[in-house]
C-alpha cells in the first residue's frame, strides 16, 4: 500500500540551518547536510530544504548543500526558495535534488510550470502555495514568503497549477504556520479533493496527532513539519509510531533479514 | 569491470552515480555507443518524458548499442524510463521504444487515485517462480520509492519480477534473461535500493 509520507523541512539561509535540531550529538548544529543525514537515519520519507537566502552568494551555496546531501542521503530531496527559471530547476536537479518547489515565480509566470514539467517531468515539479483565509471564507494566495497578497483565489489557483503540469502541491496555511495549532484541515481537504495530484500539508503542526488529522481529515498525501522535529521534541520514528497506532499507512523502516 | 551509466540527457544522474558508488562500484557516464558495446554492465536511469529519452538515445546512436548489448547478454539495469524504453510503445509519446520486450507503457487512469503515484510503496513477488538472485536480502513487502504517471504492461506475464499495488496491481520490476528493470528508484530507496544495486553488481 502506498505509504503516507513524513517530510521534515529545513530552512536554510546562506548555507546555514536557521531553525535547527538541538541534538547533543551534532557537531555543527547549523550544517544542513548533517541535519538531513540525521533525518534520513531516523526514517524520513523525503527531505525538504527551503532556501531563504536573499543574496546571490546564498543561492550558489544551496547548490553545494544539495550536492553534499545527495552524496550521503538516499531518500528523495525537494528544494525550494527563489527558484525562478527552468535553468534554476536544472541546476538544482543536476546537483542531486529530485524535485524543485516553485512559488512566486509560478505566480509571475504560470507557463514556467508547464515548461519545467515538460523538460524534467511533472514528478520533478512541486508548486508551493501559501494561502490565507479571507473574511469571506475564501482563500487568498500570497507570494514572497507569505508577505504579498496576490488577489488569486486559492482553489482556482491550485487547480490551475495542476492543469499546467505541477506534479504535487506543497500547501501552506499562512493562518496556521508557526502557531502549532495543527494544519488548516478545511483548506487541506478543499484542495486535496479538488486536484488530481498529491498534496503535502504544511503549516501549524504542534503535536503528533496533527499529522494524523492532516493525513486523514485533511486528506493530504504527505505532511511537512519543521519545528516539531527540530527541537528534538519528537523524532521521525516517534511520528511514525504514532501514525501506525492511528492506522495510517506508513513506510516501515528498512530492516534487512 | 566497466559499469556504464547511460546519459540520455534527462534527470538526476548524480544520485544514481552516488548510489552505485555506495553499492560498490565506480561507474562511468557515457553517451558513446562504443562504450556501451564494450561495457560489462549497463545502467539506464531516466526521468522526464519517454519521447525525449528515446529521441536522445537515437540521436547518439545509443538505441542500437543498447539493443546489441542486451542481445549479447550484457547485464542491464533500467530505472523508471530505463524500464519503459524496453517495451514497444507508450501512451506518453508516438515515439517507438526499443522493443526488447513485448508490451506497452500505459498511463494510470484517474480512478486509481492521485497521479503521479508518488511515494513509498511495498512490492511483492511470486515465490513459485523461484527467487531471482538480484532480490537476495529483499524481504516481501519491502518499500521502494516511486514517482511516475505511467506503468508497463508486458504481454508475457513471465517477465514480471515484482508487483506493486496502486488502485490495481501493476508491474514494479521485470526480469528477462540479462535484463532487469524497475519502476521505482533504487537510488532513492535507502538501504533497500542500495541492496538491489549491490546484488546487480555482484551478478
Amino acid at each position: 500500500m502506498l505509504a503516507k509520507r513524513i517530510i521534515p523541512c529545513l530552512d536554510v539561509k546562506d548555507g546555514r540551518v536557521v531553525k535547527g535540531i538541538n541534538f547533543v550529538e551534532l557537531r555543527d548544529a547549523g550544517d544542513p547536510v548533517e541535519q538531513a543525514t540525521i533525518y534520513d537515519t531516523q526514517g524520513a520519507d523525503e527531505i525538504c530544504f527551503l532556501d531563504i537566502s536573499a543574496s546571490p552568494e546564498g543561492k550558489s551555496t544551496i547548490i553545494d548543500i544539495v550536492k553534499r546531501t545527495a552524496d550521503c542521503v538516499f531518500v528523495p530531496l525537494t528544494v525550494g526558495g527563489g527558484v525562478r527559471t527552468v535553468d534554476d530547476c536544472r541546476k538544482l536537479l543536476e546537483a542531486g535534488a529530485d524535485r524543485v518547489a516553485i512559488n512566486t515565480a509560478a505566480i509571475r509566470r504560470p507557463e514556467l510550470i508547464t515548461e519545467a514539467a515538460k523538460r524534467f517531468g511533472t514528478q520533478a515539479i512541486v508548486v508551493a502555495i501559501d494561502a490565507k483565509k479571507n473574511p469571506d471564507g475564501r482563500y487568498e494566495i500570497y507570494s514572497h514568503g507569505g508577505r504579498t497578497p496576490e488577489g488569486l483565489d486559492g482553489l482556482e489557483w491550485c487547480k490551475r497549477m495542476a492543469d499546467m503540469g505541477a506534479g504535487e502541491l506543497l500547501l501552506t496555511s499562512m493562518d496556521r504556520d508557526g502557531t502549532r495549532k495543527g494544519y488548516e484541515l478545511e483548506l487541506t481537504r478543499l484542495i486535496a479533493d479538488a486536484v488530481p495530484i498529491p498534496v503535502i500539508a504544511s503549516g501549524g503542526v504542534g503535536v503528533l496527532d496533527h499529522m494524523v488529522e492532516g493525513l486523514t481529515t485533511g486528506g493530504a498525501n504527505a505532511v511537512l513539519a519543521a519545528s516539531i522535529f527540530h527541537y528534538g521534541e519528537h523524532t521521525i520514528g516517534d511520528a511514525k509510531a504514532h501514525l501506525r497506532g492511528a492506522a495510517v499507512a506508513i513506510r516501515e523502516p528498512w530492516n534487512p533479514s | 569491470m566497466a559499469t556504464v551509466v547511460i546519459d540520455s540527457g534527462s534527470g538526476n544522474l548524480r544520485s544514481v552515480h552516488r548510489a552505485l558508488e555506495a553499492a560498490g562500484c565506480v561507474p562511468e557516464f557515457t553517451s558513446d555507443p562504443d562504450a556501451v558495446r564494450k561495457a560489462d554492465r549497463i545502467v539506464v536511469p531516466g526521468q522526464g518524458a519517454f519521447g525525449d529519452c528515446v529521441g536522445n538515445l537515437d540521436k547518439h546512436g545509443l538505441s542500437e548499442a543498447i539493443i546489441e548489448s542486451a542481445k549479447a547478454g550484457t547485464p542491464y539495469f533500467g530505472i523508471c524510463l530505463g524500464l519503459h524504453i524496453l517495451f514497444e510503445s507508450s501512451d506518453e509519446s508516438s515515439d517507438k521504444g526499443l522493443g526488447l520486450l513485448e508490451g506497452d507503457v500505459q498511463r494510470f487512469s484517474p480512478e486509481v487515485g492521485k497521479v503521479p503515484h508518488m511515494g513509498w510503496n511495498s512490492v511483492t513477488w511470486d515465490y513459485s517462480e523461484g527467487r531471482d538472485p538480484i532480490l537476495e536480502g529483499i524481504p516481501q513487502e519491502t518499500y521502494f520509492y516511486f514517482t511516475h504517471s505511467y506503468h508497463v504492461e508486458p504481454l508475457d506475464a513471465r517477465v514480471i519480477a515484482l508487483r506493486c499495488h496502486y488502485g490495481h496491481d501493476f508491474v514494479a520490476a521485470i526480469r528477462h534473461e540479462n535484463l532487469f528493470a524497475c519502476q521505482f528508484h533504487p537510488e532513492k530507496s535507502q538501504g533497500a535500493g542500495l541492496t538491489l544495486l549491490a546484488n546487480f553488481l555482484k551478478a
